[in-house]
């Protein structure tokens, strides 16, 4: 009797995963997406050990001569900067910074944007005007002087550029879900649980947040590539923490070295690390976006 | 008598604040449901069923409100109960519903299994295998196979999925199971199988049951008493018989010559002309008087009370001393159209 029905916390969570991998694994594009990102992970992880050079070194060639602005060779493969340190090493820690600020503040805005589109969506009235008016003063808010603001007052310190875009980033996932949750919470089993007597914070994270999870995902891999890209911006424009290197750090060197028209491949690395990423995340958002919204799916 | 009353409702009225003004979708409604009784309340849409039994499990909207002079289960008040209080004894321990459109009331992401174990785990201290064991047993009852309890509800059909919802509602052994349209949106075949099923469970369990349908068919062949409700008020309510053969008012009159009888062959089928009223603000008088071929000024000055024609048969109408005359001026068909 019990076979197929599995017991315990751990294959639930085993059975749950399988499920999300399958999702993303029927979608041709989302595969890809899976993929590309399961390797940055990997980098970001092990960037340490995988960066060939200490990235903030000066280099010599082997025949001692100073590696200023080298365009990719073996020995540095995607080429130096004008003060001779090595980009592909640059490249490798930045990506540990850029999925960190990613992970973190998409992790964070999702739980805050769901918690928030969740309960106002569902008690509605007075509770649900207040939490949908923050957001709309959030609407408000441009996001470069509010983190000029914040750096002026606190310094370049990455936990202040993590909370300016958690700060912008949620509004939108609030918004999405607090629609989908009225139109939940209106369904005739959310009355059926009602009237077996569960209690509102039952309904909401065991009723309606599962009947919100691919929309929740979804929006969980939009808010990562934009944090990715916000936090690029951020950097290029100088408004990064300046201990550690980001992909829009090391173009925000490029910018002040002055060789922009020259180091190509300066430009180049970080810009398509940051494309490639964003892009990946997308089509994994858009693998959930199909069980979201089945009538994407075409034929 | 008394001692077998299981719940006791006493003028129970329910206003829903709109913008047009307050809406008395129910009024004055009083009513006892005995021990181990089908108790049918029967009435167009709109006629203010839904909200009677929204009112009773407080799950009002929140524009709602209902007042009553006192509504007690086995002689205890459960009106004045706080709401925590209400929601820990007596919802689906001692009441339990079968929603309208339970096809629709089982969550679409979790086993139909899962489902039913919550609703005992939630008011009980059964454990997973306990609990899972008891819906097994419900399963069995409603005439569903054990091993469905891992289908989802889309794996289900439509009467599978009411019987479901049928063995949640009995989970927990309540007093009362208050079905609502059970079988409205069900085939007649489905239908019949879910009636019978629940007649054979009545067999078993000792459980009162109040059906709500519009369906005059269902309700005549399932219930011991009716109640005929219209524009939030009860008409009139007697035993099923004694209502079917001896009804009193008009609108009972009405609803018998619209229904076909199987007494009766070719017998031309004659509706009630008008549409229920709108129920907004307190009207004079008698709410069924616009649509009523027997008014008289009196019907639209007065508000009817309630008359006991015998101890269990009780009606709201002015004219109830002159009956056999309505009765037999109902049956014809230029009396409702002229």
């Amino acid at each position: 009797m019990s076979e197929g029905y599995e017991r315990g916390a751990f294959s639930r969570v085993k059975r749950s995963l399988l499920e999300h991998y399958r999702i993303i694994h029927s979608h041709p594009l989302g595969r890809i997406g899976f993929w590309v990102v399961t390797v940055f992970v990997i980098v970001a992880v092990f960037a340490p050990w995988l960066a060939p050079h200490d990235p903030w070194v000066m280099q010599y060639d082997s025949e001692g001569n100073f590696a200023s602005l080298r365009t990719p060779s073996w020995a540095y493969p995607v080429g130096t900067t004008h003060l001779g340190y090595d980009l592909f090493s640059q490249l490798i820690l930045a990506t540990r910074t850029t999925l960190l600020i990613g992970a973190v503040s998409g992790f964070i805005s999702i739980l805050i944007g769901a918690n928030v589109g969740l309960v106002a969506g569902y008690y509605g009235g007075k509770i649900d005007e207040v939490l949908m008016r923050l957001t709309d003063i959030l609407y408000g808010m441009p996001f470069l002087p509010f983190i000029i603001i914040l750096i002026a007052l606190f310094g370049r310190k990455l936990e202040f550029v993590i909370l300016a875009i958690i700060l912008i980033i949620w509004r939108t996932s609030a918004r999405v879900i607090r629609a989908q949750t009225i139109a939940i919470k209106q369904r005739q089993f959310i009355t059926a649980a009602k009237a077996r007597g569960c209690s509102n914070l039952r309904i909401i994270y065991r009723h309606i947040l599962p009947n919100v999870l691919p929309l929740l995902l979804l929006y969980a891999a939009f808010n990562i590539a934009w944090s990715i890209i916000t936090e690029a911006s951020a950097s290029f424009l100088g408004f990064g923490d300046g201990n550690t290197i980001s992909w829009g750090g090391m173009l925000y060197e490029l910018w002040l070295s002055g060789k922009t028209r020259v180091a190509w491949w300066w430009f180049a690395a970080p810009s398509l690390c940051i494309v490639t990423l964003v892009t990946s995340l997308v089509f994994v958002s858009r693998a959930y976006e199909e069980v979201a919204n089945p009538r994407l799916r075409k034929r | 008598m008394t001692e077998n009353v299981l719940l006791s409702v006493l003028n129970l009225s329910v206003g829903y604040s709109t913008q047009q003004g307050v809406v008395n979708a129910v009024s004055d409604v009083s009513f006892d449901v005995q021990k181990n009784e089908v108790f049918g309340i029967a009435g167009e849409s709109g006629c203010g069923k839904s909200t009677l039994i929204r009112a009773l499990l407080r799950l009002l909207s929140n524009n709602g409100a209902s007042t009553a002079a006192a509504i007690t289960y086995e002689g205890q008040d459960i009106q004045n109960l706080s709401d925590n209080a209400f929601r820990d004894t007596i919802l689906w321990k001692r009441i339990s519903l079968v929603p309208q459109s339970a096809m629709n009331s089982l969550n679409p992401v979790y086993r139909v299994g899962d489902q039913v174990i919550e609703a005992i785990r939630a008011h009980s201290r059964a454990s997973r295998s306990e609990a899972r064991e008891r819906v097994e047993f419900l399963f069995d009852i409603v005439g569903l196979q054990p091993e469905l309890m891992k289908n989802y509800p889309h794996e289900f059909s439509g009467g599978m999925r009411q019987r479901a919802m049928i063995a949640m509602s009995l989970a927990l052994d309540p007093g009362l199971i208050i079905m609502d349209e059970p079988t409205t949106g069900l085939d007649v075949l489905v239908q019949e199988r879910i009636l019978r099923r629940v007649r054979e469970i009545r067999a078993e369990i000792s459980s009162s049951i109040i059906l709500i349908t519009h369906d005059i068919a269902v309700i005549a062949e399932m219930s011991d008493r009716i109640a005929v409700m219209y524009g939030g008020k009860i008409m009139e309510s007697a035993a099923a018989i004694d209502l079917f053969e001896s009804p009193y008012h008009p609108y009972t009159l009405g609803l018998k010559n619209a229904f076909p009888s199987i007494k009766a062959v070719n017998n031309e089928l004659i509706s009630i002309p008008g549409s229920p009223p709108a129920l907004l603000g307190d009207e004079p008088g008698c709410l069924f008087q616009p649509r009523c071929p027997f008014s008289d000024s009196a019907c639209v000055q007065v508000v009817p009370d309630r008359h006991y024609v015998s101890e269990l048969h009780q009606v709201s109408c002015h004219r109830h001393a002159d009956v056999l005359e309505l009765r037999e001026r109902a049956a014809q068909k230029s009396t409702w159209h002229y």
